[in-house]
């Protein structure tokens, strides 16, 4: 009985020991960009033309497109080549640890290339320097002229391996390039790469063409086109190449918006001088009136659920952002701020939509939670305009026109991309003039 | 068959038995917790800590004095008290009272303020509750043998009996590691965000063994945000080592948890 009681007490005094294990609370840290080696990738001796400069190049190329992507984001510090410590081929089998951590990598990519049969193969390893073991390794096998995609999908499963959301590398802008004098402007729909490359020319600029959207689940593209003055509705199968009018309407259609499951339509359309919001089903082509108001309600945008939409509208007077149910029951204002606020576009994430803001003859672009609360100026300038969310909404592109002078001169429209904490600000580079971006969806899923 | 229905009775009875043995004994431990919990918070390092003013000193033998007579006078009902209850057999309570005394018999070893101490743990043995006595008491033993190792100032014997880290020590760790680590950015912001992380530590703050404490999140699916997350602070808490920790006292912090939480960051 003794005994019992004695081992009870040294139980009890044990747990009493085991709560008082000292606990600190962390919770902060630092949001600086994280340092990545980013090792060429090699070519295997296996390969075809092993000794061929062209193909040592290619491992060159795609490591320097994976850095590249990775600089853009803002959250990657890709290191300087000079300093890598280790041969390609060797750290692909087995880094030695302590000596990249020398150099403040945190993380290192390695790969290796094999060209053979006409088939380009490519290997990653991604590795936690500090952990000192491997993250995540891939291969693809692809045509040889595929590789600057092959490098976008290594970028993208890398940075959703260190950042925990979808990577958005692998994908494609459409927009609206723009030629000649501004009175006199040649606009044709293009569409590349997210980085800039690989530009298309899709329509040849005898129509004026306007607002190209992506369908959120493939490579559709729907935009307006002025035919004999009459603005209308295409869709546009990229990869086919093949264009229809989505339907003939009598009055005016404007910024024509794909549902997230890529099914409807949804557009404001003028009749008698009063412009409401209409969705319209795809495959029966049944058009449906959501908004029934005097005022003028424009550029909608569903929620990435379907279940909302919002809008803007003038019906308190200034043109604010509405949302709504995807049925048009419960509207509700949810911006309240000075100036006025339009194009409003649901993030794919569902958390934040963004808008522009006109404020004092300046433009804004700014986020805000879908209730209105929080919201954030990320960038203001001159004239921009029509953010569009990357696919894993946190990244916006829109574009910016500079001022002309008292000569006509010194026009341009830019395409510039913005990360939702407002500190990225770049310009994408783009063979013409260019405005009306729209981000696809990931190509590979 | 009767057999097995002699062992079903012996066994269930023993479960009976040990239920009804310990349940009190765990409510009784939960709830005298609290205020030793309350008293550990507030401590600040040896160093920072004000030593005894020579008059303050005065005053506080002066208390003692005072305490030890109403010690003494109070004696007898606390020898009652300790005959009551009769889940705790005589002999072994005697014996610790005999133990007591006999250091009481040898003042050279025992400096005043250790007796101080030991007379208030004395006077929470007048508790009629004798299990919670008996609980302070083995915690005043064990006290009294980290006193007599560390020969440590009186205010500090209570700090290790507070095991935890005083304040500026935390601090200390807190900015080390604030420094380290890289917040992935692409965390939700409505889901839980909490990574506890478990350490084992060597005497100079490098690290002797990591663990996770809810890993199985790591693999659930569409948390793999989770995953990122855990592993950034494990990175962080890789790149830091050495930690900062106290240069004395290993044994209080060798075993160290780090929550880390982003929810306040990505709010602000």
């Amino acid at each position: 009985m003794k005994k019992v009681i004695i081992i009870f007490l040294f139980f009890i005094l044990s747990a009493g020991n085991a709560s008082s294990l000292i606990k600190v609370d962390i919770t902060r840290g630092n949001l600086d960009p994280l340092p990545i080696a980013v090792s060429p990738l090699h070519i295997d001796m296996k390969s075809e033309n092993y000794k061929s400069l062209k193909e040592k190049k290619l491992g060159e190329e795609i490591s320097k497109i994976i850095e590249k992507n990775f600089k853009s984001t803002g959250l990657f510090n890709p290191l300087k080549k000079n300093a890598f410590v280790q041969k390609p081929d060797i750290a692909h089998l087995k880094p030695r640890f302590e000596d990249w951590r020398l150099i403040k990598a945190q993380a290192l990519v390695t790969g290796k290339i094999l060209v053979k049969d006409k088939k380009l193969k490519v290997e990653f390893r991604l590795w936690d320097l500090t952990a000192a073991k491997e993250m995540a390794a891939l291969s693809f096998t692809t045509t040889p002229t595929n590789w600057r995609r092959v490098a976008h999908i290594i970028s993208d499963k890398i940075y959703e391996r260190l950042t925990g959301e979808t990577g958005y590398f692998d994908t494609r802008i459409i927009y609206v390039s723009e030629t000649g004098p501004k009175d006199q402007r040649i606009k044709k729909l293009a569409i590349m790469d997210q980085d800039g490359y690989n530009t298309k020319y899709l329509t040849l600029g005898n129509e004026l063409v306007l607002t190209p959207r992506f369908n959120p689940t493939n490579q559709l593209v729907t935009y307006m086109s002025y035919f004999k003055n009459m603005p209308r509705v295409y869709l546009l199968d990229i990869e086919t190449g093949i264009q229809e009018v989505v339907g003939n309407f009598p009055g005016m259609t404007f910024a024509p918006r794909f549902s997230p499951d890529g099914k409807k339509i949804i557009m404001s359309f003028a009749k008698d001088g009063n412009s409401d919001i209409y969705s319209m089903d795809l495959e029966t082509r049944v058009v449906e009136k959501i908004t029934d108001h005097s005022a003028i309600d424009t550029s909608p945008s569903y929620s990435p659920d379907g279940k909302y939409i919002c809008f803007n509208s003038d019906r308190s007077g200034l043109q604010q952002i509405y949302v709504m149910r995807s049925d048009g029951t419960q509207v509700k204002r949810v911006t309240f701020g000075k100036g006025l606020y339009g194009t409003p576009v649901w993030s794919p994430r569902g958390d934040l939509i963004a808008f522009t803001k006109v404020h004092k003859g300046r433009f804004y672009i700014g986020v805000m939670r879908s209730d209105g609360t929080g919201q954030r100026l990320l960038t203001e300038n001159y004239y921009q305009e029509a953010p569009s969310w990357s696919p894993n909404g946190r990244v916006l592109i829109f574009y910016r026109e500079t001022k002309t002078d008292s000569k006509g001169k010194g026009f341009s429209a830019k395409l510039w991309s913005i990360d939702i904490t407002g500190y990225n600000e770049r310009m994408i580079k783009t063979e013409t003039d260019a405005s009306d971006p729209s981000w696809s969806s990931l190509l590979s899923k | 068959m009767s057999r097995g229905l002699l062992f079903s009775f012996i066994f269930h009875g023993f479960v009976i038995f040990m239920t009804a043995l310990t349940l009190p004994f765990m409510l009784r431990e939960a709830v005298d917790l609290p205020p030793i919990v309350s008293v550990e918070f507030i401590e600040i390092t040896d160093k920072t800590n004000i030593p005894f003013a020579p008059k303050a000193r005065e005053i506080i033998e002066k208390v003692k004095k005072e305490d030890k007579r109403v010690v003494s006078e109070q004696a007898p009902p606390a020898d009652k008290a300790k005959e009551k209850p009769d889940r705790i057999p005589m002999p072994e309570d005697k014996k610790e009272i005999k133990k007591i005394v006999k250091k009481k018999q040898n003042p050279e070893e025992i400096k005043p303020q250790i007796r101080q101490t030991s007379e208030f743990e004395k006077k929470e043995l007048f508790d009629p509750d004798q299990i919670a006595a008996l609980i302070d008491k083995a915690k005043e033993q064990q006290a009294e043998t980290q006193k007599k190792a560390d020969k440590l100032t009186q205010s500090s014997v209570k700090n290790s009996f507070a095991r935890g880290l005083s304040l500026s020590e935390e601090d200390a760790l807190r900015a080390q590691i604030f420094g380290c680590w890289s917040v992935p950015l692409g965390l939700p912001y409505d889901e839980k965000l909490l990574v506890r992380i478990k350490l084992k530590l060597k005497q100079d703050g490098s690290i002797l063994k990591s663990e996770i404490l809810d890993h199985e999140r790591m693999n659930t699916p569409g948390q793999s945000f989770y995953r990122v997350l855990a592993e950034s602070a494990l990175r962080a808490v890789r790149i830091c080592q050495p930690l900062k920790v106290p240069p004395t006292g290993y044994e209080r912090w060798k075993d160290l948890q780090l929550n880390f939480d982003p929810t306040e960051m990505l709010k602000g």
